[in-house]
């Protein structure tokens, strides 16, 4: 008894110690900006996921597959909204593989809008050898696969900066404040100036990481804007219908309130209680 | 309400009762009477109701997208959630109907512990409920998987690794499980299949839940019995379906914030990554409403023990009925369990969060204390209290709160005025 009483109190000492060693830090202080698309009636900022996909298609796909989007999603509703002919060209850019055709061969063809987006690398393995050992994520729902979800995304795309003095960093890795454990493979992928906007928009950095992070959320949520939308409908339906059922509940309640107790049952009821209080003998009540 | 035969009015309904009495199982259902004074906590057996059949509605048009499949399950579910019309909508009700599922839950079962609705003649209505509780959680855990995420990959392999824990032939139950070596496909398309079955088993088990429920008659907030042709009962029909339904829209429309505006916050983020099995998550956590389990099973230091306990949280609540040996119902007239109820319901919260936590420092001393706790909760303290607990005096009836002398007295001398003319002197 005595041994295990010791035994208990010495893992709790240790437990003790131990909670010290605390694991990994990570800064969650992350930039903010104003995102069109959060709140009830969130949407997103055409211009900007039009944008933030020329800066997915200059800087990021070059090493990031988004392979769960095709480029139909492109032109339809809630999206960056090209149109048809825009989307059908983007598509037509790209190379798909093909077939097998009549003499059973595989064959390259333009993409279509039926086609997901062609993706930088066969395979995770060929991605990961040539970056270093480090496998650049698909991006598809990126934005819902991080803690901190937008914010967290902009924050990385703008969190590089020189290493503490002390910091040891491999060749070959970055700092980063919003990366968990501060060390990234990734080198900083903007930089002011690196696209050319067609509708004028000075792309700084600040101003290419917030279009495509927000070209980003609607990738990994195509459907956000009539989620919204939704949501407000179903719950003022649901208020109204609340009110309207609360309502008739008190008329239909209150009809079985209006019954009253019959007289006699409440004379026998008060007697068995004054009983219980008084004892057997009512005559003693006063 | 009357205990009279029901008999259908027209003679073909009367051939079709004798033959089918599905009239006289609808007659009893709206008729079936119920304690007028239920309140509000009550209505959580009819949204638990409309939640399960939710969830197999949803689950069935999910079923019909989904492939279970290693190789193409996160790929279906994405599929689902962007080319199937209303996929995302159907795939955000499923996700966060389980959710919703177990909170009504947590608040149905800390109802009857409070109104003490487990007791004598309700035992088995506990039982059936708890069974059904147990079922949940396995369909629940099974449903995790079916995404075949990081999470989802992880849990079920901590979990599954948990049966290798019992001794001699526990790693040959594990393999049995996974269908090979690892958590893999035959993995996969066996906790499909199952996750298809539970929720049917758990529909019938709901039938057996309600019929025992009907013979005793629910039991009320006051906790003593009514009398069924009284006016203490009223029929089920209008007055609790509108008052279920009152509650059930305030629930429907914190069910739909989740869907619309926050369907991931139940979520773990890593979920939304392939499974990957040769990158463990550094934190792995299941849902949040199995964390008390998950921080009793990481608390004990040996993992059979861990084991063992996790289980035993849960079996113990089916000796509940006979642990707790107090006569008296509701916790109402009990003034010292009544304490010690809220305690173990921030102890079973506070668990919650601790399963959330990595197990290590304060978090697993906590957890430990919490642990213990709650075992002396059921084992030490409601057969003590049982035995030594002075209860408050129960009323005559519902109807009647517990009245003192005085005002019983003004009540006989009303009552008399009417009977005897207004000189109540004259009365002795």
């Amino acid at each position: 008894m005595l041994i295990l009483l010791n035994r208990i109190i010495l893992t709790i000492f240790i437990s003790a110690v131990s909670f010290s060693a605390s694991s990994e830090e990570m800064n969650t202080n992350y930039l903010k900006t104003d995102w069109s698309f959060k709140g009830i009636f969130g949407t997103f900022d055409r211009a900007s996921l039009q944008r933030g996909y020329q800066v997915y298609q200059e800087v990021c796909s070059g090493c990031h597959s988004v392979q769960h989007l095709s480029y139909r999603n492109l032109s339809e509703k809630g999206g960056p909204e090209f149109s048809v002919e825009e989307a059908k060209a983007i598509a037509a850019q790209f190379e798909v593989e093909d077939g097998p055709n009549s003499d059973g061969e595989m064959f390259m063809r333009p993409g279509r809008l039926s086609d997901t987006f062609v993706k930088p690398y066969p395979n995770v393995e060929a991605s990961t050898a040539a970056n270093g050992g480090a496998y650049p994520p698909d991006m598809s729902v990126l934005t819902k696969a991080r803690k901190g979800g937008a914010n967290y995304i902009y924050s990385l795309l703008l969190g590089y900066e020189e290493a503490p003095t002390g910091f040891e960093l491999d060749e070959g890795v970055y700092y980063n404040k919003y990366m968990p454990g501060n060390k990234i493979k990734m080198t900083a992928p903007l930089s002011d100036g690196l696209v050319e906007y067609s509708d004028g928009t000075p792309s700084t950095r600040a101003q290419m990481a917030k279009d495509v992070t927000a070209f980003l959320v609607w990738v990994a949520e195509p459907h956000l804007e009539s989620q919204h939308r939704m949501g407000f409908k179903s719950i003022i339906y649901l208020i109204i219908l609340f009110i309207l059922v609360y309502m008739s509940k008190q008329k239909v309640w209150s009809r079985f309130d209006s019954k009253k107790e019959p007289e006699e049952e409440t004379f026998d009821k008060v007697e068995r209680a004054v009983t219980e209080y008084e004892g057997e003998d009512p005559k003693t009540f006063k | 309400m009357s205990g009279e035969k029901y008999i259908p009015k027209s003679k073909l309904a009367q051939w079709f009762d004798s033959r089918l009495p599905l009239l006289t199982l609808s007659h009893h259902l709206t008729e079936y009477p119920t304690p007028k004074n239920l309140n509000y906590w009550w209505t959580f057996g009819g949204i638990l109701t409309i939640f399960l059949i939710t969830q197999i509605v949803t689950g069935i048009v999910l079923a019909m997208h989904y492939v279970p499949h290693v190789d193409h399950a996160f790929e279906s579910v994405e599929h689902i959630m962007r080319d199937v019309n209303y996929g995302w909508l159907i795939r955000y009700a499923h996700a966060n109907g389980a959710s919703m599922f177990f909170l009504a839950v947590y608040i149905h079962i800390f109802r009857g512990l409070f109104y003490g609705s487990y007791k004598s003649p309700r035992e088995m209505i506990w039982i059936t409920g708890l069974i059904i509780y147990l079922l949940m959680m396995a369909t629940a855990f099974m449903g995790y998987v079916l995404p075949w995420g990081q999470m989802s990959f992880w849990a079920a392999t901590v979990i599954t690794n948990l049966f290798s824990a019992i001794p001699l032939f526990g790693e040959n139950v594990t393999e049995w499980l996974w269908g090979g070596f690892s958590v893999d496909n035959p993995t996969l398309i066996r906790f499909y299949s199952l996750h298809y079955l539970f929720p049917f088993l758990i529909f019938g088990l709901v039938v057996l839940h309600i019929w025992a429920l009907h013979v005793p008659g629910n039991n009320n907030p006051v906790g003593i019995d009514v009398k069924k042709n009284g006016n203490e009962t009223m029929p089920f029909h209008p007055y609790m379906v509108m008052k279920d339904l009152t509650a059930l829209l305030v629930f429907l429309i914190i069910y739909l914030w989740f869907v619309f505006f926050a369907p991931n916050v139940l979520g773990h983020p890593d979920n939304y990554i392939e499974a990957n099995p040769l990158v463990t998550p550094p934190h792995i956590v299941p849902e949040w409403y199995l964390l008390p389990f998950y921080a009793i099973l990481r608390a004990i230091p040996s993992k059979l023990g861990g084991v063992i306990f996790m289980f035993a949280s849960i079996f113990i609540l089916m000796a509940l009925p006979w642990l707790d040996t107090s006569k008296v119902r509701s916790s109402v007239f009990r003034p010292i369990y009544r304490k010690f109820f809220w305690v173990l319901v921030v102890v079973v919260i506070l668990l919650g969060y601790l399963g959330a936590k990595p197990p290590e420092g304060i978090y697993l001393i906590l957890a430990r204390i919490a642990t213990a706790y709650y075992f002396i909760h059921f084992l030490v303290l409601l057969p003590i209290l049982g035995r030594y607990e002075k209860t408050d005096p129960l009323p005559m009836s519902i109807s009647d709160p517990v009245l003192n002398k005085q005002d019983l007295m003004d009540k006989f001398k009303k009552t008399v005025t009417q009977y005897e003319g207004d000189d109540v002197d004259s009365f002795k």
